[in-house]
This record gives structure tokens, C-alpha cells and sequence, in this order.
């Protein structure tokens, strides 16, 4: 082997992680690694991948970005400069996967991010992909759907202003429900710092302008403090959330406070079918949780790299020009059936897909209410 | 007008856990004039403390406690193990250093690296997955108009006031507490006068923690997900609030406390909350521009 200082070994695919382990949403680094680890094993217990008819093992390479801005560059230049990685899976959250995304860009280094949806994390970066739809797309289906459901005629957003993710969909959601239902219709727009436990002022607020529902594009984390809050300030109304809230730990952390709530997500894990269920269930017999949308992204993000690996038909010994191959590969994928649903590419490196809304019942399980599609 | 009222409950709930973790601040400051910055995370650590002890301790074994029950318990239990680590940390770390002289300085800075020690030392030990705090006290939410207000936040607020009256009544109304005042004017010529310095200072200590542990108690009851570093930002925060009232009073700490939760609430209340953070601490900025010793601070003149 001549692993160590650089290269790689000669038979090994190296593909690092830049995922969040600790700090605000160590969860889902959790299902990431999971995802990851369990799709490993499947290979490489195959005697690994088939690239021009040879067989490579791989070695995945996980590094903690803390769910922190800074820490997601760091991860990413260590992972490019010093474990020689051919393509890096995440950062998953927006707010780490921006800026992460623009250094893997000007390092020439494929990059897919499993579930950001801000645009900018893509936008004009040919070598950054992702594996989730945009929140330009999640907005207007949280809108109709709020509209449909609740009959809802006002709105009021409370968001995480230091978060991209979050300030991001709150703007959007903004914009698209006052061109539906005319000005001054999001009675009120709220936001909070990342680190808040208090809630109240904020919610005071929102409540006194009396909307029909309450839209919280925010971290599980969060979104469970938010709503018990409100429920204690006598709010019986309801709340619409976004895909950051379908953790696996949302459950745990919310409680009663969270049944019956709604929220758009990538895929609902209640009464999947095909290869979806056959990836919950293994998952949920491995490792003893029902896996959320940001370990089935994970799944189909690592499985993406795969894909442009073998399509590229052989693997270069130089990591440079593996990259390259690698995301050349990546920009010629037109149509990926994963089990969050297929997908297909734009010029963008943006996945044109579906979007589930999923609502929390009695059990506390995120059952399917609605798809929507582009 | 009931958004005003709702408000000042609010602000009401959020000014008591500043106030009740300045005390600790302003405790020790009082007798060591250190600024033990490790004081967020005692808070931090209490409320972990309390979620140990309300789920491993009571919870589990067999026993089957009731909620009140497991609360009435905890409670006690949770200050006393708070201290503890209050005391330990003062013993490990703070006693050692005083002992061979250290400038104060270095003494602060060990205190802010004890802060990391809690919050890494959990991190590794408990994991970086937060933990739901049990919901001990069956919720009633009392509605007056559009005004609502639950019985914890009752709790809370009771809370803040019951410590600050028996803090207030044992440093200002008991022997110790005068042997604690006297310590700060003069800690050389005090154990010339038979008074046990380090028993005194211990003392401070099982105060300010345990206090610490009923705050974060409560805290984790109020804001029911507990992670790491949860102490540090409240933790400064209500350190700013104590240096605002003025630190080393504990009337100060108090009043300090509870103008930060004001502040913090009503700026949201009456400007976009983007603002909060920038409002707030540009008037506390000016208070301390006016007052530099803060609302109930006396200048000090040592040599150093």
C-alpha cells in the first residue's frame, strides 16, 4: 500500500465526508455516517466497486464540521489537501454547504451536497452537485399546500437568521405566499439567532397578529423549543415546517407538542415501497431508528459518485485527474433512479424531483400526505 | 396592551435565569474578586445533573416515583451534586493557584479553560445527541384575556425571588456572610481574626453552584432540550448582566438579571427581532458608559 502522505492506496476510492457530528444537528451526521457506512459494506463485501472491469475497495473519510460555517471550509481543505479524497459527500446543511461548496469549487473537487436546497450553494460552481430539490421549489409547495390545507389566508415565518438554510426558505416562502394571497399577507416575520432557547417575545409577537398558521423553516433542534413555547402561550393553531425538520430525533426531542403538524421533506418513510423499504428496513434492523431523509439523501448522493466513477469506465491513479473524470461523469448524468425518488439533472447540478408532505400522527410517525411534483 | 402584558411575563420567566446565574457570578466575584467564567457551564452542568437525576436516579430503580415527587427530590438532589462540582472545581483548579499567589488573571483564565473542560468533558462523555428533559409538572396554561401564563413560569419566577431573598439574607444578616463581605475587603488580615478563609470561600462556592444546579433545573424544565454548550452564551450573558448591576452586589446581580430579560424581550416586542442582540447590549453599553461600576457598584481603589 502505498497509502500515507498522499495518492491513496493503488485499489482504493477515497471519498470524504464533511458532515456535522457534533455541535447544533449532530444527528444528522449520525444518519449520514450510518448511510454511508451500511452502502461501504455492501461493496466492499462485493470485493468492492467495478470500475473497467476491475474491482476497487472503498475507504470513506469522515470529518466533523461542527455545523459550523467556518469548520465546513476546514473540513473540506482537509479532506481535499491532506486525505487526497476524489470527491467529497455534503456538507448537508446550507449553511455549511455555501461556503464548503465554494472552496471544493476553486479546489476542482466534485462535491455533493445530500440536502441542502439553498441555491447558492450550486449556483455558478460547476463542480458542486446535490441531491435534494431547491427551496425556490420547497417554498411554493409549503404555500399551496398551507393554502389547501389549513385554508389559510395569512401566514406569519419565524426563522433562524444566522442560518442560510433557514433565513433562505423563510424569504422565499415570504414572497410566494404575498404573490398568492396579496401584500401584507405574512403578518408577521420573525427571526432568532441560532443559539436562542427563548422564543417568547418573538412568538408574542406572532401571536398578537393573529395568522391562520405558523411557518418554521428552522433545525428540528429548535422547532421542537418553538412549538412547545407557543403551545404555551396558548397558540392552538397549526405550523408547517420544511425538510430540516425530518430528523429522526424531531420525535424525541418534540413530543405530543409536534402530532399533527405538517411539514414538506424529500421522502416519507411510512409505507415506502421497492428499494426505498428495503433501505429503511435494513437500515432500521442495523442500527435500531427509522432513517431520516438526510440518510436516505446520503445514500443516493455516495451512490451518485459511484455511478460517475464507473460510468467514467477507469480509474486514474492521479487524484487530479480522477477528479476531474469524476465530475465530468457527474455533469453528464441526465437521469438517477434513488431511493428518495429518480431524479434528473439540470445545468446546474440541480436535481429536478419530487417533494413529499408528510404529517406527524398519533404515533409520532411522519406518514405521507401529499407529493408534489415540478 | 395584552401583547405588553404577555411581555412582561415573558420577560419576567427569561430575566430570572439571568438573574439567578448572575448571583452565582456575582457571589464569587464578591468574596475572591475572580469572575469564575466556568459558571455558565455549572449552570450547564446542573441541568444535566437534573436530567440524571430526574431520569436515572428517580426514574428508573424500580421505585415508580410520581412526577412531583421525582421533582421534590430532584431538587434538592440536583443543587447538592451542583455544588459539588462547584466546589471540586474550586478545589482542583482555583485553591492551588491561590495558594502559590497567582496574579488574578491567571486565575480568570483557568476558570474559562475549566468552562471547556464541562463542556468537552460532556460532549465526550454524554454525546453531541440532545437530550429531552422529562416533563415533570403537569402543564396548565392559565389564559387571561390573550394573556396566558403556565404554572412553571410561575415557578420560575417564585424561584428567582425565594433565592435572592435567602441569598440577600445570609450575606447581608449572618455571621458567615459577614466573614464572606470581610473577605473581599481584606483577605489577608481575616484569617488573623480566626476566620477559616478557605471554609468561607468553599461556602461561596456551594452557594453560587448550588444555585447554579436549581437554575439549570429549572431551566431544562422551562427549555426542555439540553446540549453541551448550552451554559456559554446565557452564561456570558448573564455575566454582562451582573457587571451591569454591578458585580459583587448581589442586589445588583439581581436587578441585573432581570434588566437584561427586559431588554432582550422588549426589543423584540417593539423593534424587528433581527435587532435584538444589537439594541439590547448598546443600552446596557450606554449604562455602563454612565456608570461605569454599574447600577449598584462602588468604585474600588486597590493597589495592585
Amino acid at each position: 500500500m502505498v497509502a500515507g502522505c498522499g495518492g491513496g492506496g493503488e485499489d482504493t476510492i477515497k471519498i470524504g465526508f464533511n458532515i456535522p457530528m457534533t455541535g447544533d444537528i449532530p444527528k444528522v451526521g449520525e444518519a449520514s455516517k450510518y448511510a454511508a457506512e451500511m452502502l461501504k459494506e455492501d461493496i466492499n463485501s462485493q470485493g468492492g466497486l467495478e470500475v473497467g472491469g476491475k474491482k476497487y475497495k472503498l475507504e470513506f473519510v469522515y470529518e466533523d464540521n461542527e455545523s459550523k460555517a467556518e469548520s465546513a471550509v476546514n473540513a473540506a481543505l482537509k479532506l481535499i489537501e491532506q486525505d487526497q479524497v476524489v470527491a467529497i459527500i455534503g456538507p448537508n446543511s446550507s449553511k455549511q454547504a455555501v461556503p464548503a461548496g465554494g472552496t471544493c469549487n476553486d479546489n476542482r473537487v466534485p462535491m455533493i451536497s445530500p440536502w441542502s436546497t439553498n441555491p447558492d450553494t450550486t449556483k455558478d460552481r460547476p463542480w458542486v452537485f446535490r441531491a435534494a430539490f431547491l427551496d425556490p421549489f420547497q417554498g411554493p409547495v409549503a404555500v399551496n399546500f398551507a393554502t389547501k390545507q389549513f385554508g389559510a389566508k395569512t401566514a406569519a415565518v419565524l426563522f433562524d437568521i444566522s442560518n442560510d438554510y433557514s433565513k433562505g426558505l423563510a424569504e422565499i416562502f415570504q414572497s410566494e405566499w404575498e404573490k398568492k394571497h396579496g401584500a401584507d399577507t405574512v403578518v408577521a416575520f420573525e427571526s432568532h439567532g441560532t443559539k436562542d432557547q427563548d422564543f417568547s417575545a418573538q412568538l408574542t409577537k406572532i401571536l398578537a397578529a393573529k395568522p391562520d398558521f405558523i411557518f418554521v423553516p428552522n433545525n428540528y433542534n429548535q422547532v421542537a423549543l418553538i412549538i412547545k413555547q407557543a403551545h404555551d402561550l396558548g397558540w392552538e393553531g397549526p405550523f408547517m415546517g420544511s425538510d430540516a425538520w425530518g430528523s429522526a430525533e424531531l420525535m424525541t426531542l418534540c413530543g405530543d407538542d409536534c402530532k399533527g403538524q405538517f411539514f414538506s421533506t424529500h421522502y416519507a418513510a411510512a409505507g415506502a415501497k421497492g428499494d426505498t423499504k428495503v433501505f429503511i428496513d435494513r437500515y432500521t434492523a442495523k442500527y435500531g431508528y427509522t432513517p431520516d431523509d438526510v440518510a436516505a439523501l446520503t445514500w443516493d448522493a455516495t451512490r451518485l459518485v459511484l455511478q460517475a466513477i464507473q460510468d467514467a469506465g477507469k480509474y486514474e491513479s492521479d487524484v487530479r485527474k480522477e477528479r476531474q473524470s469524476i465530475r465530468d461523469a457527474l455533469g453528464g448524468i441526465k437521469e438517477f433512479a434513488g431511493i428518495t425518488g429518480s431524479m434528473k439533472f439540470d445545468a446546474q447540478g440541480d436535481p429536478i424531483k419530487c417533494a413529499v408532505v408528510v404529517e406527524i400522527d398519533d404515533q409520532g410517525q411522519f406518514v405521507f400526505a401529499e407529493s408534489v411534483c415540478p | 396592551m395584552e401583547a405588553l402584558f404577555q411581555n412582561i411575563i415573558n420577560a419576567l420567566q427569561w430575566g430570572s435565569f439571568y438573574a439567578l446565574i448572575a448571583l452565582g457570578y456575582t457571589l464569587v466575584y464578591g468574596v475572591l474578586l475572580l469572575i469564575n467564567f466556568a459558571h455558565g457551564d455549572i449552570f450547564m452542568v446542573g441541568a444535566y445533573i437534573a436530567f440524571g437525576v430526574s431520569v436515572f436516579v428517580l426514574g428508573v430503580q424500580g421505585l415508580d416515583l410520581p412526577n412531583w415527587a421525582v421533582l421534590a427530590c430532584g431538587v434538592p438532589l440536583t443543587m447538592i451534586l451542583t455544588a459539588g462540582v462547584g466546589v471540586t472545581l474550586e478545589r482542583i483548579a482555583y485553591r492551588p493557584l491561590r495558594r502559590k499567589g497567582a496574579h488574578r488573571l491567571y486565575v480568570v483564565i483557568t476558570a474559562l479553560m475549566c468552562g471547556l473542560i464541562l463542556e468537552n468533558g460532556n460532549l465526550a462523555l454524554l454525546g453531541a445527541s440532545r437530550k429531552k428533559f422529562p416533563e415533570l409538572m403537569e402543564k396548565t396554561v392559565w389564559s387571561l384575556g390573550d394573556v396566558s401564563v403556565t404554572n412553571l413560569k410561575v415557578l420560575v419566577i417564585f424561584a428567582a425571588f425565594a433565592v435572592f431573598g435567602i441569598l440577600n439574607f445570609i450575606v447581608t444578616r449572618t455571621r458567615i456572610g459577614m466573614a464572606m463581605r470581610a473577605i473581599s475587603y481584606d483577605k489577608f488580615a481575616i484569617p488573623l481574626m480566626g476566620i477559616p478563609v478557605d471554609t468561607i470561600i468553599v461556602f461561596t462556592f456551594v452557594l453560587g453552584s448550588g444555585f447554579a444546579g436549581l437554575a439549570g433545573m429549572l431551566f431544562a424544565m422551562s427549555y426542555p432540550i439540553l446540549e453541551p454548550y448550552m451554559g456559554a452564551l446565557i452564561g456570558w450573558k448573564a455575566f454582562i448582566a451582573a457587571v451591569v448591576g454591578g458585580i459583587g452586589d448581589i442586589r445588583g446581580a439581581f436587578v441585573g438579571g432581570f434588566l437584561l430579560g427586559f431588554i432582550e424581550i422588549l426589543v423584540v416586542a417593539f423593534f424587528p427581532s433581527t435587532l435584538r442582540d444589537l439594541i439590547a447590549f448598546s443600552i446596557l453599553l450606554v449604562i455602563l458608559w454612565m456608570k461605569p461600576t454599574g447600577l449598584f457598584g462602588i468604585a474600588r481603589h486597590q493597589k495592585i
